[in-house]
């Protein structure tokens, strides 16, 4: 055990660091959740593709810079520490992307990959339905098999920033009479094929941040699919263990907020210490998501050691969606009186920032699997307790 | 950078947990809580294993143990609720014996005792008015302002006092600070004190989330066997979830300790903070363990008759132990309060 990081590393730290510094927007961007916030997130995007860092951890040659999880970890610190926009294409750079390193073929991965990284193409995720949530093995959108392609029929629902996106992936069922998790397919659907109608669904912030997406004949290519026919729930799994696991919400994404709420808190300290409790939530908040940081760097280093991560992802996605609402509620709570304004209102500094936070945090436990289904999967397949 | 362990440490923790299963079965323990045998028997075992050899210097003959490799042995202890004069003589004793001048002309004597299994030293520190194991010891480390005291047995008089966890032989000692036994004052007896604080509540730290393990395996193995309308407890979900909490305040904890370990090893200007950090972890592990261990153990967790109250009330009593579980959170609020220290991502492993 060694808890310094190596001259090679630091020095990427730096690198990293003066990158950000001269290129981070001054002016905070408008949310991606807008036509115009998404365009300019995604020419942001396309500056840290061009400066090698949009994809740090993936093979140099499918657009990434090779770095081991150990550097991704420097990175996520360095980004979030510098209030960089948020990752507009994450769905797809980090679910999808790890799916198609594991399971892509080679002409998917050079294909797909590159102008994930260069966000060329925007994706999203469509694996719920409006029968098929926490019981995802429920889908029953159809992808029938025509010669080379599949045509789709059905439904998807709840599909971030769909509206906006070029693509989308999920499940579909393409084998006939299948049940169950048994004949579902992975497909990609380019979102500008005939048939596809996207309808947008306003987020609790009113914001058109997920859509529903209408398959009504859209013809695909099986070259579309990742892995076998009939096998994608093999597939997709591996895509939701990333989700929830260490990709999706590095532990800078809560490390910031942390140092931020520390500094609110210094800030109101005389009205905040009038109940000792707020001291005691801020405290608790750095020092969770500091836990959070310490177990994300001891994973690395035992996946580094060939370990594989089983239903402790679970507890990850359990452990950090119920901080970031900790750390939201806390910063309300400092806020007091003026914690519901939004950012437009005269006596709103920060306001815009916590109000987005606690908002987006209601949502934490329930995407990625609900905390709920997590707390099954850790003791069904963790502890061994029986199924039913 | 590299948090992890090496396989020769994983092996080793492997080796004592088989060691201490076979030899420190719950019903040994019991025998010890009853007063039926005291913990000698068991003791003079792990002695002759050579444990008690693990962290003296080599020059005392030792295995010059450190405290990264000794948060596995400390989870072992607590999962084995081990008594405690074990770890306070063969870890935190030996610590501080090793920090002292070689100029103290015991000190040589004394390492090489441990070394040899003796396993007969209380530890007096102002964080509590009870000195551990003080009537049976054959040597006391005893603190006085910054001085430390080494005395004898018959240099104090003891009156026990009872504890919740009965294999803890607690006591007040009564003695008197003179200059002849006083072996280091000053700054270097400040230090002395402040690491050995530091290494006691390590210590603790690590033994209870061994006792956090220990006590979510015996809900596990018990909610899969107990049956209530027709099938096992453990299919329920409210019982499910329960356990799944634990777990989960359980791995969090395990980097926690890790990192504060690593931290006392080597010295690090924030050791003070991360083993408060560490001990509040484990701390919340082991109460959440214990509480939810009772309840899903129903009527009979609230029983004499089940292995689970001997590690349930050991968790108690170490909660307070080394530090009360007040002042290690004050310490961690302190610094993240009221430090002007900004608390940037990238500042996870220094000292800024
Ligand atoms: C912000 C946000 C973004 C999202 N983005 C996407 C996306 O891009 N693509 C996509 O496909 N989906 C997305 N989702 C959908 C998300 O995956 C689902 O909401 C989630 O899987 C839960 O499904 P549901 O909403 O149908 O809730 P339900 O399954 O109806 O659950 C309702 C409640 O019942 C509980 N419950 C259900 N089953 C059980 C059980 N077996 N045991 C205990 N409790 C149970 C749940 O935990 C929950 O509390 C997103 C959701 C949110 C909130």
């Amino acid at each position: 055990m060694k808890l310094q990081f190596s001259p090679e590393q630091d020095a990427f730290r730096l690198e990293v660091r003066q990158w950000l510094a001269a290129n981070v927007p001054k002016q905070k961007l408008p949310t991606y959740d807008t036509k115009e916030g998404f365009e300019l997130h995604r020419q942001w995007e396309q500056k840290l593709f061009e400066a090698g860092f949009s994809m740090v951890m993936w093979p140099k040659e499918y657009g990434g810079r090779g770095c081991d999880l150990i550097d991704w970890l420097i990175f996520e610190e360095e980004y979030y520490g510098a209030g960089a926009p948020g990752r507009v294409n994450q769905n797809g750079q980090l679910l999808l992307g790890s799916t198609l390193l594991d399971f892509g073929t080679p002409e998917q991965k050079a294909h797909f990959l590159p102008r994930m990284a260069s966000s060329e193409d925007m994706w999203a995720q469509a694996w719920s339905e409006p029968n098929a949530g926490s019981d995802m093995a429920n889908i029953s959108s159809k992808a029938t098999l025509d010669g080379d392609h599949y045509i789709i029929n059905g439904q998807k629902t709840w599909s971030t920033r769909a509206i906006y996106a070029d693509w989308a992936f999920g499940l579909f069922r393409s084998q006939p009479g299948s049940e169950r998790h048994h004949g579902l397919s992975f497909l990609l659907v380019p979102l500008n094929t005939d048939g596809v109608t996207i309808r947008p669904i306003k987020a609790l912030d009113g914001e058109e941040a997920f859509a529903e997406i209408f398959f009504d004949d859209v013809k695909v290519p099986i070259t579309n699919r990742i892995g076998d026919d009939g096998k994608g729930w093999h597939v997709a799994m591996a895509t939701a263990g990333f989700e929830r696991g260490l990709l999706l919400r590095s532990p800078a994404r809560f490390q910031q907020p942390a140092r931020r709420l520390v500094q609110l808190y210094r800030d109101n300290k005389a009205a905040a210490d009038r109940d000792p409790a707020i001291a005691v939530a801020v405290s608790k908040c750095w020092s969770d998501a500091e836990a959070y940081a310490l177990s994300a760097y001891n994973t690395v280093g035992r996946v580094n050691n060939g370990e594989k991560i089983g239903a402790e992802s679970s507890l990850n996605k359990i452990f950090w969606s119920e901080l970031d609402l900790l750390i939201s509620q806390t910063a309300m709570d400092i806020l007091g009186a003026t914690g519901e304004l939004l950012g437009s209102a005269t006596l709103a500094q920060e306001h815009a920032y916590w109000l987005d936070a606690f908002l987006f945090a209601q949502a934490g436990p329930i995407y990625a699997g609900t905390n709920e289904i997590q707390r099954n999967i850790v003791a069904e397949r963790m502890l061994g307790l029986p199924k039913k | 950078m590299d948090f992890t362990f090496s396989e020769d440490e994983l092996l080793f923790r492997e080796t004592i947990h088989r060691f201490l299963a076979t030899e420190a079965s719950p019903e040994t323990l019991r025998d010890i809580w009853s007063g039926d045998t005291d913990a000698s028997t068991l003791l003079s075992l792990i002695a002759e294993q050579g444990l008690s050899a693990l962290s003296v210097p080599e020059e005392q003959g030792g295995l010059a143990m450190g405290d990264v490799a000794w948060s596995l042995m400390t989870q072992e202890l607590g999962y084995h609720a081990i008594p405690d004069v074990f770890a306070n003589s063969a870890y935190v004793a030996t610590g501080l014996l090793t920090a002292l001048d070689d100029s103290v002309s015991q000190k040589a004597e004394l390492l090489e005792r441990i070394c040899a299994g003796d396993l007969g030293f209380a530890i007096g520190h102002s964080c509590s008015p009870l000195v551990a194991d003080a009537d049976s010891a054959d040597t006391l480390l005893l603190q006085h302002a910054d001085e430390l005291h080494l005395l004898g047995a018959a240099d104090v008089q003891t009156v026990p006092n009872p504890s919740i966890d009965f294999s803890r032989r607690l006591a007040q000692v009564s003695w008197n600070a003179n200059p002849e036994t006083c072996i280091v004052s000053g700054e270097a007896g400040g230090k002395i004190w402040n690491d050995t604080f530091n290494r006691g509540s390590i210590s603790v730290a690590g033994q209870l989330l061994g006792l956090a393990q220990r006590m979510l395996d015996l809900s596990v193995e018990y909610s899969q066997q107990r049956k209530q309308f027709g099938k096992e407890i453990g299919s329920f979900q409210a019982v499910k979830h329960q356990l799944a909490d634990v777990a989960g305040k359980i791995e969090i904890a395990k980097p926690v300790l890790y990192r504060a370990a690593c931290s006392l090893e080597n010295h690090h200007p924030l050791s003070d903070m991360h083993i408060s950090q560490a001990r509040n972890f484990c701390s919340d592990a082991a109460a959440l363990a214990a509480r939810a261990g009772i309840q899903v153990h129903g009527a009979m967790g609230y029983t004499w008759e089940v292995d689970l109250q001997m590690y349930v009330k050991r968790a108690w009593a170490l909660n307070n132990t080394w530090g009360d579980s007040i002042m290690h959170r004050a310490r961690v609020q302190d610094y993240v309060l009221n430090s002007d220290i900004d608390h940037a991502p990238s500042n996870t492993f220094e000292a800024v």
